[in-house]
């Protein structure tokens, strides 16, 4: 477990020196903000609903940009050997990156209490509703990034690494839901359990149900153990 | 120490290793010699569980390289070729970073990037140690990444062309360093340059197209491939034919080849066996009054066996490149 950790800090490091991790946090911060006083500007409400739904979809393009270098940047640059000649297991090295990833995430949705913040100054946040939401969000992350992880194991280009990850992703938060739309039976129904907008919709609402939860940790165990097992193959072939 | 049995590598249709089966005596500094593409780093990298191999087994201090693998990890340090490293990383944190995976204790740990850094002078200029991975110099990085393979003391350091990017200076140092280091290490170096490895190891292995064709000290393989002994000698005096007939009639000579050079003929001149024949030469050409402005005795040197073994291995893989 101590290695988890090592590597976990060394992922962390890392992302403090790679002018992305700050391009993709500023880009959050401003997309989220933007927003989060459209909204207000607009709807004239202070719910935190619009605020937890919006920063949802835009993570779907954050955490792949964010994970695509996990492994695909060890296996373009070679470190990948020195890391797999060490006595670490495979098991150890995806989940020291999933960790280091997952506290940055973290910290990005940290920066976004300041919201709640305001909210605060101004009017009678629902705390609940509040914990529920932040709760969905941190699940939803960890569902995002396992993914990503995983995209990242298949390829050593960043880029595609990416897309890949984008495209797993939306086929969950977006498509599953214009199917849903499409009301085509039986295909609706099925899209509609795969749909993770439907459970996180639950998590924005302050609802908590077992249901989300159990879907997102284990689409999140899914994917870590498929990471795994990608890593694993490589040996192989 | 290390102990490997046909050992064979397919990726996909390609045959990287072919069968190879070899053995290494703890202590002994091994050089694997072969041209570009012969199936060097693919073995080593079986060494290193990076790649299992397809079939044979192999063992290091023991362990399995497979069913093993973390215990054969934990008695190897191996330096990748290109040495890979975290290029944003400092190198005390790299090394830091490195040792903590390696098991040792924290306490211990900064002791033991200490020691490899006098060991590998990185100490030395101080700020070194402060420096970016990223911002160091190729031979630095060498140094480095030999530093990362030392980290945990090793039983067994395994060096995929560690001489490799260096200038003459640094490469004269790293080969010191390894001979150094071969006094507590059992090591393994890759290299496609002979005069490296006939320098600093005693242990030579030749493998071309992913087999082994020689086993053996500098000394055996020296002994093994000498060529048949040759007689060069440069004449005036007579025709290139003539010269040739004349030279092939004198006592033990097998064979003689003829190259005009100016007015002059050069023939290279094979004895039988191991003879010199440089005296009958001479005699012969004093007899006939030709003049004569060079002989010299060669023997085939390892050198030469290594150009004839890896001219093989390339006809071989245009030969295959055709079909």
């Amino acid at each position: 477990m101590n290695k988890v950790f090592t590597l976990a800090r060394r992922e962390l490091t890392a992302y403090f020196f790679s002018p992305i991790a700050y391009i993709i946090g500023a880009g959050f911060l401003l997309l989220a903000a933007g927003w989060f006083f459209l909204n207000i500007r607009i709807g004239g409400e202070a719910s935190l609903r619009p605020l937890f739904d919006g920063m949802a979809i835009i993570m779907v393009l954050a955490v792949p940009l964010l994970t695509m270098g996990l492994l695909s940047r060890e296996f373009d640059s070679g470190t990948i050997e020195t890391l797999m000649t060490s006595p670490v297991t495979d098991a150890e090295v995806i989940l020291g990156k999933f960790l280091g990833v997952m506290v940055f995430y973290l910290a990005l949705l940290g920066t976004t209490l300041t919201f709640l913040g305001l909210m605060a100054a101004y009017g009678r946040p629902d705390a609940g509703v509040a914990f529920v939401g932040y709760l969905g969000m941190v699940l939803l992350g960890a569902a995002y990034v396992s993914v990503g992880l995983f995209a990242s194991t298949l390829t050593r280009h960043q880029v595609l690494s990416a897309v890949v990850a984008i495209a797993i992703i939306s086929l969950f938060v977006v498509v599953m839901g214009l199917i849903v739309r499409l009301g085509v039976r039986p295909w609706a129904d099925l899209a509609d359990r795969l749909n993770a907008m439907r459970y996180f919709k639950d998590f924005s609402r302050g609802v908590l149900d077992t249901r989300g939860l159990l879907y997102f940790l284990s689409a999140t165990a899914l994917f870590l153990f498929l990471s795994v097992k990608t890593l694993e193959s490589r040996r192989w072939r | 120490m290390i102990d490997v049995k046909h050992l064979t590598k397919w990726f996909g249709r390609v045959l990287a290793v072919d069968d190879i089966s070899f053995h290494v005596e703890q202590g002994s500094i091994v050089g694997f010699l072969g041209p570009n593409g012969a199936g060097k780093s693919t073995t080593l990298k079986v060494l290193t569980c990076y790649l299992p191999a397809t079939s044979g087994k192999a063992t290091i201090a023991g362990h399995d390289v497979l069913t093993e693998s973390l215990e054969v990890r934990r008695n190897v340090g191996y330096m990748p070729e290109a040495v890979p490293l975290y290029e944003e990383m400092r190198v005390r944190e790299l090394l830091m970073f490195r040792a903590a995976l390696r098991d040792i204790p924290r306490p211990e740990r900064q002791a033991a990037v200490d020691r490899v850094a006098d060991r590998c002078w990185l100490s030395k200029p101080q700020d070194v140690m402060r420096r970016r991975v990223g911002e160091l110099s190729r031979g630095y990085k060498q140094r480095v990444g030999l530093a990362e393979a030392m980290l945990h003391n090793p039983p067994v350091l395994v060096l995929d062309e560690p001489t490799i990017g260096l200038d003459p200076n640094q490469i004269r140092a790293m080969r010191e360093l390894i001979k150094e280091l071969g006094q507590d290490h059992t090591i393994i170096l890759s290299s496609h340059i002979l005069a490296e490895v006939e320098q600093t190891c005693n242990h030579i292995i030749v493998i071309a197209g992913g087999a082994i064709v020689a086993d053996g000290t500098p000394e055996e393989l020296r002994k093994k491939v000498l060529g048949p002994s040759q007689v060069v000698a440069e004449i005036k005096g007579a025709e290139p034919a003539e010269l040739a007939k004349a030279i092939a009639a004198v006592e033990g000579v097998r064979n003689v080849s003829k190259v005009p050079v100016g007015n002059w003929t050069r023939l290279t001149i094979e004895c039988d066996g191991r003879s010199d024949r440089r005296a009958e030469v001479h005699r012969l050409v004093s007899q006939k009054g030709w003049e004569l402005r060079e002989l010299r005795h060669t023997v085939g040197s390892l050198e030469d066996f290594f150009v004839q073994v890896t001219y093989e291995q390339n006809m071989q893989a245009a030969q295959r490149m055709a079909q």
